[in-house]
């Protein structure tokens, strides 16, 4: 008879649902957010008007409140690599682009960002992928840091790769990038041992040519 | 994917940037976008109602019809408009698909002629958002089941036979349907009227008639008019057995017929008959001969063929035996319990009924079920105290729940139904997002397998299909990803393979469809082969055991696919030579452990297409590394 009673309680247990959830979601869209006016993107950054019309709309489509988290963003820049595991390096870019370090991005640092990447100088680039690779911002990049960011972009990469990801092979990777880096062999990466570096390396500059017509 | 982070690719490439300083090779060039840029409004006239919207909004899903250029077929010059003769009303939702990406079905539309316009422009029912996916399924299902209702109802009623079926055939419909023709609903009576002779017979056999004369005491029926009963019991086995085999000849499927219940329930109800017949007149054997005469009662299930209502009890009961279990399993329970109780309560009292706990049960049932015979009484005031609540309980077990359950049962099943339904549909959703995804990486390999990466234009044509920008950007992303780890994307199947064969020592090719060359190839060149890895290792490159099987793996590659190049020169030869630039350079790469000044891609030159043999020189130290070839 008792099982008798625990299957009717069981029934109404299911139907409870969770209220706070629902009042801390409603919370999170009455935030929003507006950007600076047009021109003053436009004279901030290297885009046209048009140019950052069709980069809000898109943005404001995808994120109606105008920040992107960390979850969306991560979310977002998953599905350009369904293959693997895109979300620790989609991380790293996040705080690359959360200038602010307040854990979202507005339309602003998104602008800026994409200004930089892709309309900067080859000098502003290459700052902007130290300050990608240089996790604690103390300005210096140590092994770590970059076998971590090695790994991260290896796990985009997913499990079903030719030839097959045997034995340590970010390592490896990491190993030969410190060598070309570090000049002076001290075991980190300064900024300017950096820049000099990926200019010396032709292979590098004339790739970065071709992200001249992105947008 | 979900279209609506096309507007974020943009974002995603040049994030890309931050691979450069690690990648070891050059990226390849990115796409070439042809057409400007500016976003620009369309005009699309649904039957008089124009609505607006930007070109960008379509361009989100381009397999589609209005993502796609398939609405350049509805392209009205002379008003500059795209015009559909279709549902304005409907394409409101559809036009708001494309902006909020998510699909609503209205629900006061008819879901068929909502199907047909998703049908028409393209879009599949399942991106359904989760706020209407339910109550369309709903629809769609009793939409479906109307339908076939009406269709049953139309087939049933006398369909008539294809003339060239065979008398097997018509005898099986005959015997599932009794309206087809006389003689089938003639036989169906007949054997409705015999099974309930047969039922009656058994009856009436155990009766008291009047003794024969010259004896006191009452006979039952069967045991007087032995031989009555014995002729009709002979006929109505008789006609059953006949009726059995017929179906059981005209059955399209044998084995299936067999195993039904029906079938079963048939043999059940003759076999007595004949073991009797069988059987010797030994007294003991025929006591579990009598036993035997039991199962003849089965024949009254024989009804169920003849009654609809009865098939539908049984198909309930058969659904909610679950939880007829469950009540039989607490009811078990309890009666252990109580019975225990009452037998340690009774055990003292001399000459007490409850000699044992099995001995219990029966009282414990009797009383919870509120029956009370009277057979069994507690004696002691403990087993009257725990007999007054046993029996209180058992008021409670049997009466109350028992409307509770059926509402139960009811409810349960349609849960269960809906459950199933909803889990089935998410399986399938899941299925199909799992395939959308796939389709995404199995785009991108397909795309590298037809040789996408030359970029050399014309050439290509027919290579490549009709892409839009938005995957030609992806393909470059992910093809610079590729670059900057030297590991290139494959698919499950093929790495699964390579996995497999590596501990056996050769490697499969790449694509599937050659593997059945494979044998030809490995017993034919593994000389070739090996001394393809002496030669390599006497070279002053270390040579790991993965390279020497990337050039196994070369070398296979290309003699399985020699015949293949003779059919179709150009693209298989293009085809190939880029995967064995793929792999030499993969392979360098392994072995090496400083970049060597590579050439890129592009600037390879191209080999002469000279049918067979395939010439790949390197401009690095591995001259004597070049690949000859005989075809097959």
């Amino acid at each position: 008879m008792g099982a008798v009673v625990g299957t009717l309680t069981m029934q109404t247990r299911q139907r409870q649902p969770s209220r706070d959830k629902v009042d801390d979601e409603l919370e999170m869209t009455m935030v929003c957010h507006r950007p600076e006016g047009l021109e003053q993107l436009e004279a901030q950054t290297n885009f046209t008007k048009q140019e950052l019309q069709v980069l809000y709309r898109g943005f404001k489509n995808e994120c109606p409140s105008g920040v992107v988290n960390e979850e969306t963003f991560k979310h977002i820049y998953a599905q350009f690599f369904p293959h693997g595991d895109a979300s620790t390096y989609a991380h790293y870019l996040f705080n690359a682009f959360d200038t602010r370090n307040n854990g979202s991005i507005k339309f602003e640092d998104f602008v800026m960002g994409l200004s930089t990447l892709l309309r900067g100088t080859v000098r502003e680039k290459l700052e902007w992928t130290f300050y990608l690779y240089d996790i604690n911002r103390d300005g210096f990049i140590n092994k770590e840091e970059m076998t971590e960011i090695v790994r991260a972009i290896y796990d985009m990469m997913g499990k079903y790769t030719y030839p097959a990801l045997k034995g340590d092979v970010p390592k490896q990777h990491v190993d030969a990038f410190f060598v070309k880096m570090d000049k002076n062999k001290d075991g980190v990466v300064t900024l300017e041992e950096f820049v000099i570096a990926c200019q010396e390396d032709e292979n590098m500059m004339r790739s970065m040519q071709l992200f001249e017509n992105v947008m | 994917m979900a279209a609506g982070v096309a507007t974020w690719l943009p974002f995603a490439r040049a994030a890309a940037v931050g691979w450069l300083p690690l990648a070891k090779k050059t990226m390849p060039k990115p796409p070439v976008d042809k057409k400007s840029r500016n976003d620009e409004i369309l005009f699309v006239n649904v039957s008089g109602l124009r609505f607006q919207t930007w070109k960008n909004t379509l361009d989100r899903y381009p397999d589609t019809l209005l993502g796609s250029s398939e609405k350049e077929f509805f392209y009205n010059e002379d008003t500059q408009e795209y015009f559909f003769d279709r549902d304005p009303e409907m394409f409101r939702h559809i036009l708001n698909f494309y902006r909020t990406g998510k699909l609503h079905y209205p629900k006061q539309e008819c879901i068929q002629a909502f199907d047909e316009e998703l049908a028409f422009y393209g879009i599949v029912p399942d991106i359904i958002g989760d706020c209407c996916m339910e109550e369309y399924r709903d629809r769609k299902k009793e939409n479906q089941e109307r339908l076939a209702e009406d269709t049953e109802a139309e087939n049933a009623t006398d369909t008539p036979l294809p003339p060239d079926s065979t008398s097997r055939e018509r005898l099986w419909r005959a015997f599932e349907n009794p309206h087809t023709s006389t003689m089938a609903l003639v036989f169906y009576y007949v054997t409705g009227f015999f099974i309930a002779v047969s039922v009656i017979a058994n009856v009436v056999e155990t009766v008291p008639c009047r003794p024969p004369k010259g004896s006191k005491k009452d006979l039952p029926c069967g045991e007087k008019y032995t031989l009555a009963f014995f002729c009709m019991d002979t006929a109505c086995v008789l006609i059953f057995t006949f009726e059995y085999l017929m179906r059981l000849f005209a059955a399209p499927s044998r084995c299936k017929f067999m195993r039904s219940v029906m079938s079963v329930i048939d043999v059940v109800a003759i076999m007595p008959y004949y073991i009797g017949l069988v059987m010797p007149e030994n007294e003991d054997v025929s006591g579990a001969f009598v036993t035997l005469r039991v199962f003849r009662v089965f024949r009254i299930f024989k009804f169920s063929r003849h009654s609809q209502g009865l098939r539908i009890l049984g198909y309930t009961l058969k659904s909610c035996a679950s939880e007829l279990g469950f009540l039989l399993f607490s009811l078990t329970m309890a009666i252990i319990i109580f019975a225990t109780v009452m037998f340690y309560a009774e055990k003292g009292t001399k000459g007490t009924n409850f000699t044992s706990i099995p001995a219990s049960f029966w009282y414990t049932i009797v009383t919870m079920t509120t029956l009370g015979y009277g057979d069994m009484v507690p004696n002691t005031i403990a087993g009257k105290i725990f007999g007054s609540i046993c029996s209180l309980s058992g008021v409670l077990v049997i009466a109350l729940p028992v409307p509770v359950i059926v509402s139960n049962f009811s409810r349960i099943y349609h849960q269960n139904q809906r459950a199933d339904k909803m889990r089935a549909q998410q399986k399938v959703r899941l299925a199909r997002i799992r395939l959308a995804k796939k389709g995404t990486t199995n785009a991108f390999l397909q795309y590298k397998e037809e040789g996408g990466f030359q970029g050399r234009g014309s050439d290509n044509a027919l290579c490549l299909k009709n892409r839009s920008s938005f995957e030609h950007q992806h393909h470059h992303l992910l093809h610079c990803l590729e670059k900057t780890t030297n590991h290139e994307f494959t698919d499950e199947l093929t790495f699964s393979e390579m996995c497999m064969t590596e501990s056996v020592g050769y490697r499969t090719s790449r694509s599937t469809s050659i593997s059945s060359q494979q044998g030809v190839s490995t017993s034919c060149c593994p000389r070739r082969a090996k001394r393809r890895a002496i030669r390599l290792a006497n070279s002053t490159v270390s040579v790991s055991r993965g390279s020497v099987q990337e050039l196994d793996t070369l070398q296979v590659h290309k003699t399985s696919s020699g015949p293949q190049s003779r059919s179709s020169l150009n693209a298989r030869t293009e085809d190939l030579k880029l995967n064995c630039e793929d792999r030499d350079f993969t392979a360098a790469i392994i072995s090496i452990p400083t970049p060597p000044a590579n050439t890129p891609d592009e600037s390879l030159p191209p080999s002469p297409a000279i049918p067979g043999i395939l010439r790949n020189s390197r401009p690095t130290s591995f001259t004597h590394e070049t690949v000859k070839i005989s075809s097959l």
